[in-house]
């Protein structure tokens, strides 16, 4: 009798401990409080799991964004410091991390994590605590929400643009039929949906529609459905995994000739890795991106910009060539930089109109936001990838590789169709 | 109406059976045919293992995984081709089986059934830190090899196939015929079937069980040398795959009857064309739920599986 | 016997209130960020161990339960606006039906047999759940939270003291189970299935029992995440993580007593929650499988077997 009475105290004292241990957890933290003077910029960031490629990377660009405005002297006189911590590519571990950023690190500036699935969590509580929340990569994460300090450096603009503009080059090779392929994944299926519903708009029939889970294996009967469905345009959503096992099983079933537009939304094949991978592969599919090496795509900077990111990636082991992400790591920073330059302080409000009311410039190029926080303007490129042979990274440093078809003002090249002419 | 207004499970169905034909019904069979010969490839060391000796091994599509990787580098190193790499990877995966079993055999099964608890939990811990090391050393991209026979297709009449497809059909068959011979005509093949049965009989003859438990489950790991090399030729692999397989694996031993070599291939074979044609009607969607309804529905109603012993 | 019983419902209630006091005296956030989802695990192992460890049946389901919680939260705020409250009833509700129809379908099984069923669960619910357009599909869904009630001054620290009530009831159930009948028959149950039955133990019906239990449990603690992310999505709610931590965390503890649990998803919780702000490194997600294995094989009476051990060998 008495040993339970003791085990029951000792519950109690060690729910006590439990308590008594996470209270006590800024304290043991306040050793970053000591260098008061630097303004810190808190973020999470996928360095595991599934967005862990493209989370290093774009990371990487925010740090030489940061190591190049310290040498500058830093922001309003203040070092820069960057707090970041891993939330292993899930939406169940951000809450927590910009709990810690806002209360116990007392960052000044908090930055959104490459993905969408961790950014959702933390935009309501962004907006809770009038934070102003640069976005990185998320799609339409605010429509719900509707935070008016959310900032999105991503290229997408308005929901529809990157559809529309795979339909408009589609529409105009002749395209009259659909066909649409996409993972069962957030960011696909948004980005799907918003094709399908922009093809009801234009009238476009949508001969086939396939949602398939991400642990797909075999691609070849999809494949093969879809082919028999007879499409003149493919628009596909795929995840890094299955990118690789659609395009294989394209090349051994084919698509037929009546194809004159494939790709629009496949993610992973802007990696470098993905890239190299896949090889011949890719050649003739025609894919949304952000940046490309193309003569029209460098702005001031850019050019410094991919010179030290060349080096320090093989360092640190990231995407060799990051052009998917990393200079809008980079731009995220630069934002900042001009807004908290112009406001002199680093008041929330101040900052968030300076950045709702001009033109910024970056090494991506001019920006200018709507008043959801996403583009005014979409900026997402439409490029076809020809001559790519198989296992060579440098090949893509290279002019005319992807060729940019859309927007009107970045294009370097018109469509080419069908799109099985450029895989033979 | 292109997008469903809420409420309903949304299927593909209403697009696919508009271009459902019997042409394509036909090739989906052929297709899951061949895919089912995959399936069994990939299940038969299970059948081995958790079939013919208890063991829970709930490991093994992590220890597949773990194949197709070493496959990778031996691939992406040496150039070694993928099968033959496969082959040059059983005696060690052999000798990381006897490791891994006297390792379970003492901690575990000699301790009795308390510990039977405790030894599930021990093969999912594994597979976990497995699934964790792969994503350490090579991170969660996928990985592929490059053979002459990948990417490349027959063409039958309008049908076109893919090679890689044949090339895991033909692996899967004479494995199975392999394994089939070697369980019913060798010495120590009928040891194994007998220690399935009655250990005790087995002792009074003056084999040591364990050691014929210990071979045999050598043998199981050794046979997912070649059965990861199948896996990285059909498919790129990425570190969490295992737990696709799981469920499919699972299902084909346990559908098959625990041990039967020969039910083994059927039962993979009726699970690789229940998901083609499933996801050539109804949608790819649907498709990982199959293994794992077809498994749930076997145990239900027939434990002992379609060809039990 | 009763003098325990008072000791219990005192430390229970004073737990609460130590958590509720916490809420005022602490303004700073983290911590109730943090300390929730240590307080989640601890409902999910403890709630575990009334079916894997009293019953001996290892269920790697625990994250199917959890995403049913998390769904049916979702389902009701959406159709009908329902409050927290509600959301967690109905959700427990449903766990525990759940529950009862894997115990059902599963009630001969043994072994790793029904270890391979709960996953098999698992992947067709995530299925139907992913392709349920309504609570968003694959695509996930955001939720709005409703503006925080009376006594509270942040949603969160509302949630943490639901979940630490959630907690209380989870333990108060397993301490209950534990020292009845119904703890022995399962303990008999886990002993020598076929004996138990012989000497008159209704075995199925203590097995459906601890299955419903366990589910609502389970359901429970999930119920409240969607306001918690204000976001719900079929792979966070259906990650295997769950499965792995409700398993690790009760066989870590020791699955003899109901403290176990309860040890091994705080020291589990807090380091994982420490290692994330602090070490940012792939090796920390090793820690849970490793820990895994190095207790089933090393100590297998758990954190809680290393200091008890000579009373539970007295009882019989």
């Amino acid at each position: 009798m008495t040993s339970k009475f003791r085990t029951t105290r000792r519950r109690v004292l060690q729910g006590a401990v439990a308590v008594g241990a996470i209270t006590s957890a800024p304290s043991m933290f306040s050793i970053a409080h000591a260098q008061q003077q630097s303004l810190k910029i808190g973020l999470s960031m996928p360095q595991t799991g599934g967005l862990a490629a493209g989370g290093r990377a774009s990371q990487l660009g925010l740090e030489i964004w940061r190591d190049d405005i310290n040498a500058k002297g830093g922001l309003l006189g203040r070092k820069v410091e960057l707090v970041i911590y891993d939330d292993k590519s899930s939406a169940a571990e951000s809450p927590a991390i910009y709990a810690k950023l806002l209360d116990v690190d007392k960052v000044d500036l908090i930055f959104a994590p490459y993905g969408t699935v961790q950014t959702a969590p933390i935009l309501p509580l962004a907006k809770q605590r009038g934070m102003v929340l640069i976005g990185n990569f998320a799609f339409q994460v605010n429509a719900k929400v509707g935070h008016d300090m959310w900032f999105n450096i991503a290229p997408w603009g308005p929901a529809d643009s990157w559809a529309s503009a795979f339909l408009d080059l589609g529409q105009k090779a002749g395209g009259k039929t659909l066909a649409v392929l996409a993972s069962d994944q957030e960011f696909s299926q948004n980005v799907a949906k918003a094709a399908k519903d922009v093809a009801a708009k234009r009238g476009i029939q949508v001969v086939f529609e396939q949602n398939y889970p991400p642990t797909t294996v075999e691609f070849a009967g999809i494949i093969r459905s879809l082919k028999a469905a007879k499409p003149d345009m493919v628009y596909v959503t795929s995840y890094p995994p299955d990118s690789a096992g659609i395009l294989r099983a394209v090349n051994e079933i084919g698509v037929g000739d009546n194809v004159k537009i494939f790709g629009g939304g496949m993610v992973g094949v802007q990696f470098s890795a993905v890239m190299e991978n896949l090889g011949s592969l890719l050649n003739g599919v025609t894919n949304f991106n952000s940046w490309l090496p193309e003569p029209s795509m460098f702005f001031d900077g850019t050019k410094e910009f991919f010179e030290k990111y060349s080096k320090r990636a093989i360092e640190a082991k990231v995407d060799p060539l990051g052009y998917y992400l990393a200079p809008f790591g980079y731009a995220q920073g630069q934002l900042i930089e001009q807004a908290v330059n112009a406001a002199k302080s680093v008041d929330q409000k101040a900052i968030a109109k300076h950045l709702r009311e001009n033109e910024l410039k970056t090494i991506v190029g001019p920006i200018t936001f709507a008043a959801d926080g996403e583009r005014k303007e979409s900026a997402t490129l439409m490029a076809q990838y020809r001559g790519v042979t198989d296992k060579n990274l440098d090949q893509f440093r290279t002019v005319g590789k992807q060729v940019i078809l859309l927007p009107e003002r970045l294009k370097s090249g018109e469509l080419v169709t069908p799109f099985e002419a450029l895989r033979k | 109406m292109i997008n469903d207004s809420g409420g309903v499970f949304e299927t593909t169905t209403g697009r696919g059976w508009g271009v459902f034909s019997v042409e394509l019904l036909i090739e989906s069979i052929i297709f899951g045919v061949l895919l089912g010969c995959f399936y069994c490839a990939v299940s038969i060391g299970l059948s081995v293992a958790f079939g013919l000796i208890d063991v829970p091994h709930i490991a093994h599509p992590a220890f597949l995984v773990l194949a197709a990787y070493c496959v990778y580098i031996l691939n992406d190193t040496w150039g070694i081709d993928p099968l033959l790499a496969g082959v040059l990877i059983t005696p060690l995966f052999f000798l990381f089986g006897i490791v891994v079993y006297r390792l379970y055999h003492a901690m575990f099964e000699k301790r009795g059934s308390d510990a039977a608890v405790r030894g599930i939990a021990f093969f999912f811990g594994v597979a976990f830190i497995i699934e964790v090391l792969i994503i350490l050393q090579f991170g969660v991209d996928q990985r592929s090899v490059t053979a002459p026979y990948i990417g490349k297709s027959w063409r039958i009449l309008e049908m076109r196939i893919p090679i890689r497809q044949i090339v895991a059909f033909v692996v899967a068959v004479s494995l199975t015929l392999a394994l089939t011979l070697y369980l019913s005509r060798t010495f120590t093949g009928r040891a194994i079937r007998a220690v399935a049965q009655d250990e005790g009989a087995l002792r009074l003859l003056g084999a040591d069980p364990i050691r014929i438990k210990t071979w045999a489950f050598g043998l199981a790991t050794a046979i997912l040398g070649i059965a990861g090399a199948l896996l990285i030729v059909v498919a790129p692999v990425e570190p969490t795959l295992d737990r696709a397989y799981i469920g499919r694996t699972f299902c084909v031993v346990v559908m098959a009857g625990l041990g039967s070599m020969s039910g083994t291939l059927v039962a993979a074979i009726i699970l690789g064309v229940a998901e083609s044609v499933v996801l050539t009607s109804f949608g790819a969607s649907w498709a990982p739920a199959i293994s794992f309804s077809l498994l749930l529905a076997v145990l239900a109603v027939r434990p002992q599986g379609l060809f039990g012993r | 016997m009763r003098g325990n019983d008072v000791a219990f419902a005192f430390g229970a209630m004073l737990f609460v209130a130590a958590a509720a006091l916490t809420t005022f005296l602490v303004g700073n956030e983290y911590p109730f960020f943090a300390g929730y989802v240590i307080l989640q695990y601890i409902v999910l192992a403890v709630a575990w161990t009334i079916l894997g460890g009293y019953a001996g049946y290892v269920n790697f389901g625990a994250s199917a339960f959890f995403g049913v919680g998390v769904y049916t939260s979702v389902f009701l705020a959406k159709a009908f606006g329902a409050p927290l409250l509600v959301q967690i009833a109905v959700a427990a509700a449903v766990g525990g039906f759940l529950g009862f129809a894997v115990g059902l379908l599963t009630l001969r099984m043994k072994g790793i047999f029904f270890s391979i069923a709960t996953i098999a669960v698992t992947i067709i619910i995530d299925t139907f759940i992913v392709n349920w357009k309504y609570v968003g599909g694959a695509a996930g869904i955001q939720v709005v939270r409703p503006p925080t009630m009376a006594p509270f001054e942040s949603y969160v620290k509302m949630l943490f003291v639901v979940q630490a009530i959630l907690v209380v009831i989870a333990v108060a159930t397993a301490r209950y189970i534990q020292n009845s009948r119904i703890g022995r028959g399962l303990q008999a149950l886990r002993d020598d299935e076929l004996a138990a039955e012989c000497s008159g133990v209704p075995t199925l019906k203590l097995k459906l029992l601890a299955c419903v239990i366990s589910g609502a449990l389970m359901a429970a603690a999930g119920a409240p995440s969607p306001m918690y992310l204000q976001y719900a999505i079929p792979v966070a709610a259906f990650d295997l993580n769950y499965s792995v931590s409700a398993l690790a965390m009760s066989l870590i503890g020791g699955t003899s007593h109901w403290l176990g649990p309860v040890l091994g998803a705080v020291l589990l919780g807090v380091t994982q929650q420490w290692l994330t702000v602090n070490i940012s490194s792939a090796a920390n997600v090793l820690l849970l499988g490793v820990m895994l294995v190095v207790f089933v094989v090393a100590a297998p009476r758990g954190i809680i077997g290393l200091f008890v051990r000579k009373k539970s060998e007295k009882t019989p």
